[in-house]
Protein backbone atom coordinates (compact mmCIF):
# COMPACT_ATOMS: atom_id res chain seq x y z
CA UNK A 1 0.00 0.00 0.00
CA UNK A 2 1.09 3.52 -0.78
CA UNK A 3 2.28 5.72 2.86
CA UNK A 4 3.54 9.13 3.12
CA UNK A 5 5.94 9.83 6.06
CA UNK A 6 7.71 13.24 6.71
CA UNK A 7 10.92 12.00 7.48
CA UNK A 8 13.01 15.02 9.04
CA UNK A 9 10.87 17.51 7.37
CA UNK A 10 10.94 16.05 4.06
CA UNK A 11 7.50 13.83 2.72
CA UNK A 12 8.61 10.74 1.21
CA UNK A 13 5.97 8.28 -0.80
CA UNK A 14 6.12 5.42 -1.23
CA UNK A 15 4.66 1.62 -2.01
CA UNK A 16 5.07 -1.01 0.85
CA UNK A 17 4.07 -3.87 2.19
CA UNK A 18 2.06 -3.22 5.24
CA UNK A 19 4.37 -5.60 7.28
CA UNK A 20 7.45 -3.83 6.57
CA UNK A 21 8.73 -2.21 9.84
CA UNK A 22 9.53 1.42 10.10
CA UNK A 23 13.05 0.40 10.50
CA UNK A 24 13.60 -0.71 7.20
CA UNK A 25 11.36 1.97 5.63
CA UNK A 26 14.11 4.25 7.18
CA UNK A 27 17.14 2.63 6.09
CA UNK A 28 16.51 0.95 3.22
CA UNK A 29 13.59 2.96 1.48
CA UNK A 30 14.88 5.98 2.11
CA UNK A 31 18.41 5.34 2.78
CA UNK A 32 18.64 7.34 6.21
CA UNK A 33 20.74 5.10 8.02
CA UNK A 34 21.83 6.85 10.99
CA UNK A 35 18.86 5.14 12.29
CA UNK A 36 20.60 1.67 14.08
CA UNK A 37 18.88 -1.86 13.82
CA UNK A 38 20.05 -3.93 16.28
CA UNK A 39 18.10 -6.41 18.50
CA UNK A 40 14.99 -6.52 16.64
CA UNK A 41 12.92 -7.70 19.56
CA UNK A 42 12.29 -4.29 21.21
CA UNK A 43 15.01 -4.26 24.05
CA UNK A 44 17.90 -2.57 22.83
CA UNK A 45 17.08 0.94 21.77
CA UNK A 46 19.69 1.32 18.69
CA UNK A 47 16.50 2.12 16.60
CA UNK A 48 14.78 4.91 18.43
CA UNK A 49 13.42 7.50 16.52
CA UNK A 50 10.57 10.23 17.12
CA UNK A 51 7.21 9.25 15.52
CA UNK A 52 5.34 12.42 15.49
CA UNK A 53 6.49 13.89 19.50
CA UNK A 54 7.76 10.72 21.53
CA UNK A 55 10.35 8.58 21.23
CA UNK A 56 9.78 5.08 19.69
CA UNK A 57 11.47 1.35 18.75
CA UNK A 58 10.98 1.93 15.19
CA UNK A 59 11.47 -2.05 14.91
CA UNK A 60 8.59 -2.76 16.60
CA UNK A 61 6.17 0.09 14.62
CA UNK A 62 4.76 -0.95 11.16
CA UNK A 63 5.52 2.01 8.35
CA UNK A 64 2.48 2.26 7.33
CA UNK A 65 1.34 2.77 11.09
CA UNK A 66 3.38 6.00 10.76
CA UNK A 67 1.52 6.99 7.19
CA UNK A 68 0.66 10.23 7.45
CA UNK A 69 2.83 10.69 10.68
CA UNK A 70 6.04 12.42 11.23
CA UNK A 71 9.63 10.83 12.00
CA UNK A 72 12.34 12.57 13.59
CA UNK A 73 15.93 10.25 13.01
CA UNK A 74 19.32 11.38 13.99
CA UNK A 75 19.74 12.62 10.64
CA UNK A 76 17.04 15.49 11.94
CA UNK A 77 18.75 16.28 14.90
CA UNK A 78 21.31 18.98 13.73
CA UNK A 79 19.68 22.61 12.99
CA UNK A 80 21.67 21.98 10.18
CA UNK A 81 24.82 21.32 8.50
CA UNK A 82 27.16 23.21 11.16
CA UNK A 83 25.11 23.35 13.96
CA UNK A 84 24.81 19.82 15.62
CA UNK A 85 21.98 20.24 18.49
CA UNK A 86 23.27 20.20 22.47
CA UNK A 87 22.63 16.80 22.67
CA UNK A 88 25.43 16.40 20.46
CA UNK A 89 28.16 18.69 21.48
CA UNK A 90 27.47 16.66 24.74
CA UNK A 91 28.19 13.39 23.31
CA UNK A 92 31.43 14.50 21.85
CA UNK A 93 32.62 16.63 24.40
CA UNK A 94 32.22 13.72 26.94
CA UNK A 95 33.03 10.80 25.10
CA UNK A 96 29.70 9.74 25.26
CA UNK A 97 30.04 6.93 22.87
CA UNK A 98 32.78 4.66 21.89
CA UNK A 99 31.10 2.52 19.00
CA UNK A 100 28.58 4.42 18.36
CA UNK A 101 25.85 1.68 17.63
CA UNK A 102 23.44 3.17 20.29
CA UNK A 103 24.47 6.24 19.99
CA UNK A 104 21.66 7.93 17.66
CA UNK A 105 19.30 6.09 19.80
CA UNK A 106 20.49 7.93 22.80
CA UNK A 107 20.77 11.22 21.41
CA UNK A 108 16.83 10.98 20.46
CA UNK A 109 16.03 10.36 23.41
CA UNK A 110 18.28 13.04 25.61
CA UNK A 111 16.50 15.08 23.11
CA UNK A 112 13.00 14.24 24.33
CA UNK A 113 14.34 14.26 28.20
CA UNK A 114 15.96 17.46 27.70
CA UNK A 115 12.46 19.22 26.40
CA UNK A 116 10.74 17.95 28.85
CA UNK A 117 12.83 18.36 31.73
CA UNK A 118 15.82 20.97 31.16
CA UNK A 119 17.81 19.67 34.39
CA UNK A 120 17.14 15.91 34.62
CA UNK A 121 19.54 14.72 37.54
CA UNK A 122 22.10 11.35 36.77
CA UNK A 123 18.60 9.07 37.84
CA UNK A 124 16.19 10.94 36.02
CA UNK A 125 19.07 10.46 33.05
CA UNK A 126 19.67 6.85 33.73
CA UNK A 127 15.75 6.20 34.12
CA UNK A 128 14.91 7.62 30.65
CA UNK A 129 17.67 5.49 28.71
CA UNK A 130 16.70 2.79 30.42
CA UNK A 131 15.20 0.69 27.40
CA UNK A 132 18.17 1.22 25.45
CA UNK A 133 21.41 -0.73 26.00
CA UNK A 134 25.40 0.96 25.43
CA UNK A 135 28.17 -2.35 25.85
CA UNK A 136 30.85 0.22 25.73
CA UNK A 137 30.50 3.49 28.11
CA UNK A 138 29.06 1.69 30.91
CA UNK A 139 26.54 4.58 30.48
CA UNK A 140 28.40 7.19 32.78
CA UNK A 141 29.45 8.95 30.16
CA UNK A 142 26.03 9.16 28.43
CA UNK A 143 24.68 10.59 31.55
CA UNK A 144 27.59 12.96 31.52
CA UNK A 145 26.91 14.30 28.10
CA UNK A 146 23.50 14.89 28.84
CA UNK A 147 23.94 16.31 31.98
CA UNK A 148 27.06 18.84 29.63
CA UNK A 149 23.96 19.15 27.02
CA UNK A 150 21.13 20.74 30.01
CA UNK A 151 23.87 22.60 31.12
CA UNK A 152 24.98 24.38 27.60
CA UNK A 153 20.99 25.02 27.08
CA UNK A 154 20.43 26.24 30.63
CA UNK A 155 23.42 28.49 30.09
CA UNK A 156 22.22 29.48 26.54
CA UNK A 157 18.81 30.72 28.15
CA UNK A 158 20.84 32.89 30.51
CA UNK A 159 22.46 35.03 27.76
CA UNK A 160 18.79 35.46 25.25
CA UNK A 161 20.32 37.89 23.48
CA UNK A 162 24.22 37.19 22.77
CA UNK A 163 23.27 33.32 22.06
CA UNK A 164 21.25 32.46 18.99
CA UNK A 165 23.55 29.76 17.01
CA UNK A 166 23.91 26.90 18.62
CA UNK A 167 26.70 26.15 16.34
CA UNK A 168 28.61 28.71 18.56
CA UNK A 169 30.91 27.25 21.18
CA UNK A 170 29.66 26.66 24.24
CA UNK A 171 29.16 29.54 26.67
CA UNK A 172 31.03 27.85 29.64
CA UNK A 173 28.46 24.90 30.54
CA UNK A 174 29.61 23.12 33.21
CA UNK A 175 30.88 19.41 33.26
CA UNK B 1 16.34 -10.54 10.25
CA UNK B 2 12.86 -10.79 11.78
CA UNK B 3 9.64 -9.75 9.73
CA UNK B 4 6.35 -10.31 9.92
CA UNK B 5 4.52 -12.79 7.58
CA UNK B 6 2.28 -11.32 5.00
CA UNK B 7 -0.38 -9.49 6.45
CA UNK B 8 -3.14 -7.06 5.07
CA UNK B 9 -3.76 -3.36 6.97
CA UNK B 10 -6.55 -1.57 7.50
CA UNK B 11 -6.45 1.81 9.65
CA UNK B 12 -10.03 2.02 12.11
CA UNK B 13 -11.51 5.27 12.28
CA UNK B 14 -13.47 5.55 14.75
CA UNK B 15 -15.18 2.65 16.94
CA UNK B 16 -17.89 1.59 14.95
CA UNK B 17 -15.75 1.25 11.69
CA UNK B 18 -13.04 -1.15 14.03
CA UNK B 19 -15.96 -3.19 15.00
CA UNK B 20 -17.31 -3.16 11.30
CA UNK B 21 -13.67 -4.70 10.11
CA UNK B 22 -13.01 -6.73 12.80
CA UNK B 23 -16.59 -8.29 12.01
CA UNK B 24 -15.92 -8.23 7.86
CA UNK B 25 -12.50 -10.17 8.73
CA UNK B 26 -13.41 -12.02 11.24
CA UNK B 27 -11.36 -14.64 13.40
CA UNK B 28 -7.98 -14.02 11.63
CA UNK B 29 -8.24 -10.58 11.81
CA UNK B 30 -6.17 -8.77 15.23
CA UNK B 31 -6.43 -5.52 16.68
CA UNK B 32 -3.30 -3.37 16.72
CA UNK B 33 -2.61 -0.77 19.25
CA UNK B 34 0.64 -0.31 20.21
CA UNK B 35 2.05 -3.13 18.78
CA UNK B 36 4.20 -3.70 21.34
CA UNK B 37 3.81 -7.67 22.20
CA UNK B 38 1.80 -8.12 18.71
CA UNK B 39 4.47 -6.80 16.22
CA UNK B 40 7.16 -9.30 18.19
CA UNK B 41 4.94 -12.08 18.36
CA UNK B 42 4.26 -11.69 14.53
CA UNK B 43 8.17 -11.69 13.75
CA UNK B 44 8.56 -14.98 16.09
CA UNK B 45 5.27 -16.35 14.08
CA UNK B 46 3.86 -17.09 17.24
CA UNK B 47 0.57 -14.71 16.00
CA UNK B 48 0.16 -14.90 12.24
CA UNK B 49 -3.15 -12.34 11.48
CA UNK B 50 -4.60 -12.43 7.84
CA UNK B 51 -5.38 -8.61 8.86
CA UNK B 52 -4.84 -6.13 11.37
CA UNK B 53 -7.03 -3.53 12.12
CA UNK B 54 -5.31 -0.52 13.56
CA UNK B 55 -7.09 1.50 16.31
CA UNK B 56 -4.06 3.79 17.11
CA UNK B 57 -6.10 6.73 15.57
CA UNK B 58 -9.26 6.24 18.30
CA UNK B 59 -8.44 8.92 20.25
CA UNK B 60 -12.27 8.73 22.16
CA UNK B 61 -10.41 5.28 23.59
CA UNK B 62 -7.63 6.99 25.43
CA UNK B 63 -9.08 8.53 28.74
CA UNK B 64 -8.72 8.58 32.51
CA UNK B 65 -11.51 9.12 34.81
CA UNK B 66 -13.78 8.88 37.54
CA UNK B 67 -17.66 8.40 36.29
CA UNK B 68 -20.49 7.03 38.60
CA UNK B 69 -18.18 6.03 41.40
CA UNK B 70 -15.93 4.06 38.95
CA UNK B 71 -12.52 4.66 37.74
CA UNK B 72 -12.78 4.23 34.19
CA UNK B 73 -9.78 3.67 31.82
CA UNK B 74 -10.02 3.52 28.16
CA UNK B 75 -8.22 0.98 26.59
CA UNK B 76 -6.19 2.79 24.26
CA UNK B 77 -4.62 4.38 27.53
CA UNK B 78 -1.03 4.13 27.12
CA UNK B 79 1.16 3.05 29.93
CA UNK B 80 2.96 6.45 30.01
CA UNK B 81 -0.70 8.30 30.30
CA UNK B 82 -2.10 5.59 33.52
CA UNK B 83 1.35 5.90 35.73
CA UNK B 84 1.28 10.21 34.65
CA UNK B 85 -2.12 10.21 35.81
CA UNK B 86 -2.59 11.76 39.16
CA UNK B 87 -6.39 10.95 39.59
CA UNK B 88 -5.49 6.59 38.73
CA UNK B 89 -2.25 7.09 41.12
CA UNK B 90 -4.69 8.57 43.75
CA UNK B 91 -7.44 6.15 44.15
CA UNK B 92 -5.39 3.16 43.19
CA UNK B 93 -0.92 3.04 43.80
CA UNK B 94 -1.05 -0.41 42.63
CA UNK B 95 -1.79 1.14 39.17
CA UNK B 96 1.19 3.24 39.69
CA UNK B 97 3.62 0.59 41.19
CA UNK B 98 2.57 -1.55 38.31
CA UNK B 99 2.95 0.69 36.11
CA UNK B 100 6.69 2.03 36.99
CA UNK B 101 8.22 -1.41 36.54
CA UNK B 102 6.29 -2.53 33.07
CA UNK B 103 9.16 -2.37 30.45
CA UNK B 104 10.73 0.68 29.79
CA UNK B 105 9.65 4.31 29.45
CA UNK B 106 9.98 3.98 25.29
CA UNK B 107 8.03 1.47 25.25
CA UNK B 108 5.02 2.22 27.73
CA UNK B 109 4.90 5.61 25.91
CA UNK B 110 3.31 3.19 22.76
CA UNK B 111 2.24 0.47 24.69
CA UNK B 112 -1.52 0.08 25.41
CA UNK B 113 -3.28 -0.92 28.87
CA UNK B 114 -5.87 -2.86 26.79
CA UNK B 115 -3.32 -4.50 24.49
CA UNK B 116 -1.80 -5.83 27.57
CA UNK B 117 -4.51 -6.78 28.96
CA UNK B 118 -5.61 -8.44 25.72
CA UNK B 119 -2.70 -10.20 24.95
CA UNK B 120 -3.04 -12.30 28.10
CA UNK B 121 0.68 -13.24 28.59
CA UNK B 122 0.88 -15.23 31.83
CA UNK B 123 3.31 -13.34 33.30
CA UNK B 124 1.70 -9.83 32.61
CA UNK B 125 1.88 -6.95 35.30
CA UNK B 126 -1.32 -5.23 35.00
CA UNK B 127 -3.26 -8.62 34.55
CA UNK B 128 -2.25 -9.07 38.39
CA UNK B 129 -3.23 -5.58 39.27
CA UNK B 130 -6.70 -4.91 37.62
CA UNK B 131 -7.21 -8.76 39.49
CA UNK B 132 -6.59 -7.15 42.89
CA UNK B 133 -8.51 -4.38 41.57
CA UNK B 134 -11.60 -6.88 40.94
CA UNK B 135 -12.38 -4.59 37.79
CA UNK B 136 -14.87 -4.81 34.51
CA UNK B 137 -14.25 -5.39 31.64
CA UNK B 138 -15.63 -3.41 28.78
CA UNK B 139 -16.27 -5.65 25.79
CA UNK B 140 -18.13 -3.82 22.70
CA UNK B 141 -19.24 -5.83 19.22
CA UNK B 142 -21.75 -4.78 16.37
CA UNK B 143 -24.32 -5.56 18.61
CA UNK B 144 -23.71 -3.87 21.63
CA UNK B 145 -21.41 -3.60 24.66
CA UNK B 146 -21.22 -6.65 27.77
CA UNK B 147 -19.11 -6.53 30.88
CA UNK B 148 -16.76 -9.07 32.12
CA UNK B 149 -15.50 -9.16 35.40
CA UNK B 150 -11.48 -9.33 34.90
CA UNK B 151 -11.11 -12.85 36.52
CA UNK B 152 -13.63 -14.11 33.79
CA UNK B 153 -11.95 -12.36 31.40
CA UNK B 154 -8.72 -14.18 30.63
CA UNK B 155 -9.45 -17.85 29.66
CA UNK B 156 -6.08 -19.37 29.36
CA UNK B 157 -2.16 -18.40 28.19
CA UNK B 158 -3.07 -15.58 25.39
CA UNK B 159 -6.65 -16.37 25.33
CA UNK B 160 -8.95 -13.97 26.75
CA UNK B 161 -13.00 -13.98 25.87
CA UNK B 162 -13.15 -11.20 23.58
CA UNK B 163 -13.97 -13.06 20.66
CA UNK B 164 -14.14 -12.31 16.59
CA UNK B 165 -15.38 -8.78 15.74
CA UNK B 166 -15.19 -7.62 19.16
CA UNK B 167 -13.19 -5.06 20.72
CA UNK B 168 -12.14 -4.67 24.58
CA UNK B 169 -13.09 -0.44 25.44
CA UNK B 170 -12.61 0.46 28.57
CA UNK B 171 -11.55 -0.91 32.09
CA UNK B 172 -13.90 -0.21 35.15
CA UNK B 173 -12.66 -0.43 39.27
CA UNK B 174 -15.32 1.00 42.40
CA UNK B 175 -13.72 3.84 43.87
CA UNK B 176 -14.67 3.26 47.59
CA UNK B 177 -13.52 4.84 51.28
CA UNK B 178 -10.93 3.15 53.20
CA UNK B 179 -8.91 1.80 50.37
CA UNK B 180 -5.06 0.78 49.64
CA UNK B 181 -3.44 -0.88 47.25
CA UNK B 182 0.29 -2.18 46.18
CA UNK B 183 2.19 -3.95 43.81
CA UNK B 184 5.52 -5.87 44.71
CA UNK B 185 7.72 -7.19 41.60
CA UNK B 186 10.90 -9.34 41.49
CA UNK B 187 12.31 -9.72 38.38
CA UNK B 188 15.83 -10.82 36.42
CA UNK B 189 16.96 -7.03 35.16
CA UNK B 190 15.01 -3.65 35.09
CA UNK B 191 12.42 -3.44 32.39
CA UNK B 192 11.73 -7.33 32.22
CA UNK B 193 8.71 -9.96 32.80
CA UNK B 194 8.44 -10.41 36.56
CA UNK B 195 9.91 -13.83 38.17
CA UNK B 196 7.09 -13.19 40.44
CA UNK B 197 5.04 -10.47 41.41
CA UNK B 198 1.60 -9.73 43.32
CA UNK B 199 -0.78 -6.71 43.81
CA UNK B 200 -2.96 -6.25 46.86
CA UNK B 201 -5.59 -4.00 47.18
CA UNK B 202 -7.23 -3.74 50.84
CA UNK B 203 -10.85 -2.08 51.94
CA UNK B 204 -10.29 -1.97 56.00
CA UNK B 205 -13.42 -0.94 58.28
CA UNK B 206 -13.27 -0.42 62.18
CA UNK B 207 -14.59 -2.79 64.34
CA UNK B 208 -14.36 -3.30 67.90
CA UNK B 209 -11.57 -0.56 68.47
CA UNK B 210 -9.90 -2.44 65.53
CA UNK B 211 -8.24 -2.05 62.39
CA UNK B 212 -10.07 -5.41 60.29
CA UNK B 213 -9.99 -6.07 56.62
CA UNK B 214 -13.89 -5.69 55.24
CA UNK B 215 -12.35 -6.79 51.84
CA UNK B 216 -9.37 -7.72 50.21
CA UNK B 217 -8.30 -8.16 46.49
CA UNK B 218 -4.67 -10.13 45.80
CA UNK B 219 -3.87 -10.52 42.52
CA UNK B 220 -0.56 -12.69 40.89
CA UNK B 221 1.59 -13.11 38.11
CA UNK B 222 4.14 -15.13 36.76
CA UNK B 223 3.57 -18.11 39.28
CA UNK B 224 1.10 -19.75 37.98
CA UNK B 225 -2.67 -18.00 40.07
CA UNK B 226 -5.10 -19.18 38.34
CA UNK B 227 -7.10 -16.51 36.94
CA UNK B 228 -4.61 -13.91 37.79
CA UNK B 229 -5.70 -13.77 41.67
CA UNK B 230 -5.33 -15.29 44.89
CA UNK B 231 -8.75 -15.95 46.09
CA UNK B 232 -7.98 -18.40 48.98
CA UNK B 233 -5.47 -16.09 50.33
CA UNK B 234 -8.64 -13.22 49.78
CA UNK B 235 -11.32 -15.40 51.61
CA UNK B 236 -8.64 -15.95 54.79
CA UNK B 237 -8.67 -12.32 55.21
CA UNK B 238 -11.86 -11.42 55.27
CA UNK B 239 -12.64 -10.50 58.72
CA UNK B 240 -8.86 -10.73 60.58
CA UNK B 241 -7.28 -8.03 61.88
CA UNK B 242 -5.20 -6.09 59.18
CA UNK B 243 -1.91 -7.33 61.29
CA UNK B 244 1.64 -8.46 59.74
CA UNK B 245 0.92 -11.81 61.00
CA UNK B 246 -2.51 -12.03 58.89
CA UNK B 247 -0.72 -10.86 55.99
CA UNK B 248 2.18 -13.38 56.67
CA UNK B 249 -0.29 -16.02 56.71
CA UNK B 250 -2.59 -14.87 53.66
CA UNK B 251 1.11 -14.80 51.56
CA UNK B 252 1.55 -19.15 52.51
CA UNK B 253 -2.02 -19.59 51.56
CA UNK B 254 -1.11 -17.60 48.45
CA UNK B 255 1.71 -19.65 47.36
CA UNK B 256 -0.03 -23.04 47.99
CA UNK B 257 -2.54 -22.14 45.99
CA UNK B 258 -0.16 -20.99 42.93
CA UNK B 259 0.93 -23.30 40.65
CA UNK B 260 4.37 -22.08 38.94
CA UNK B 261 6.83 -23.94 36.39
CA UNK B 262 10.65 -24.04 36.91
CA UNK B 263 11.67 -21.82 33.22
CA UNK B 264 14.25 -19.71 32.18
CA UNK B 265 13.56 -16.78 34.82
CA UNK B 266 13.60 -19.48 38.18
CA UNK B 267 12.87 -22.49 39.66
CA UNK B 268 9.17 -23.40 40.59
CA UNK B 269 10.38 -23.50 44.34
CA UNK B 270 11.81 -19.73 44.21
CA UNK B 271 8.34 -17.90 42.32
CA UNK B 272 6.37 -20.15 44.83
CA UNK B 273 8.49 -18.30 47.56
CA UNK B 274 7.71 -15.51 45.78
CA UNK B 275 4.64 -15.30 45.57
CA UNK B 276 4.06 -15.85 49.05
CA UNK B 277 7.22 -12.99 50.18
CA UNK B 278 5.34 -10.60 47.86
CA UNK B 279 1.89 -11.06 48.81
CA UNK B 280 2.44 -9.95 52.52
CA UNK B 281 4.55 -7.33 51.51
CA UNK B 282 2.04 -5.50 49.13
CA UNK B 283 -0.55 -6.22 51.98
CA UNK B 284 1.26 -4.48 54.20
CA UNK B 285 2.28 -1.53 52.00
CA UNK B 286 -1.62 -2.18 50.34
CA UNK B 287 -2.41 -1.46 54.56
CA UNK B 288 -0.47 1.36 55.51
CA UNK B 289 -1.92 3.60 52.16
CA UNK B 290 -5.08 2.45 53.61
CA UNK B 291 -4.71 4.04 57.00
CA UNK B 292 -2.67 7.21 55.70
CA UNK B 293 -5.57 7.67 53.37
CA UNK B 294 -8.35 7.31 56.26
CA UNK B 295 -5.86 8.99 58.70
CA UNK B 296 -5.73 5.89 61.09
CA UNK B 297 -2.65 4.64 62.03
CA UNK B 298 -1.02 1.93 60.04
CA UNK B 299 -0.22 -1.70 61.02
CA UNK B 300 3.21 -1.23 61.16
CA UNK B 301 4.19 1.96 62.66
CA UNK B 302 3.59 5.61 61.42
CA UNK B 303 1.44 5.43 58.31
CA UNK B 304 3.80 7.71 56.36
CA UNK B 305 6.23 5.34 56.73
CA UNK B 306 5.26 2.96 54.46
CA UNK B 307 2.87 5.35 52.77
CA UNK B 308 5.56 6.04 49.09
Amino acid sequence: MQVTITVNDAEYTREVEPRLLLIHFIRDEIGLTGSHWGCDTSNCGACVVWLDEQPVKSCTVLAVMADGHRVRTVEGLAAGDAQLDPVQHGFARCHGLQCGFCTPGMMLTARWLLDRNPDPSPQEIREAISGQICRCTGYENIVRSVRWAAGYEAAARALPDERDSAGRDEPGAPR
Amino acid sequence: MQVPAYVEYERATSVDDALNLLARFGPEARVLAGGHSLIPMMKLRLAQPETLVDINGLRDLSYIAVTDGELRIGALTRHADLLNSALAGDHFAVLHDAERVIADPIVRLWGTVGGSLCQADPSEDLSAAFAALKATMVIRNLSGTRTVAVRDFHTGPYETVVGPGELLTEIRIPVAAGCGSAYQKVGRRVGDWPVGAAGAVLWLEEAGGEVVIADAGIGLTAVGAARFCAAEAEEFLRGRPATAESFARAGEVAARHCRPVTDQRGPAQYKRHLAGELTARALALAAARAAEATGRAGPSGPAGQAGG
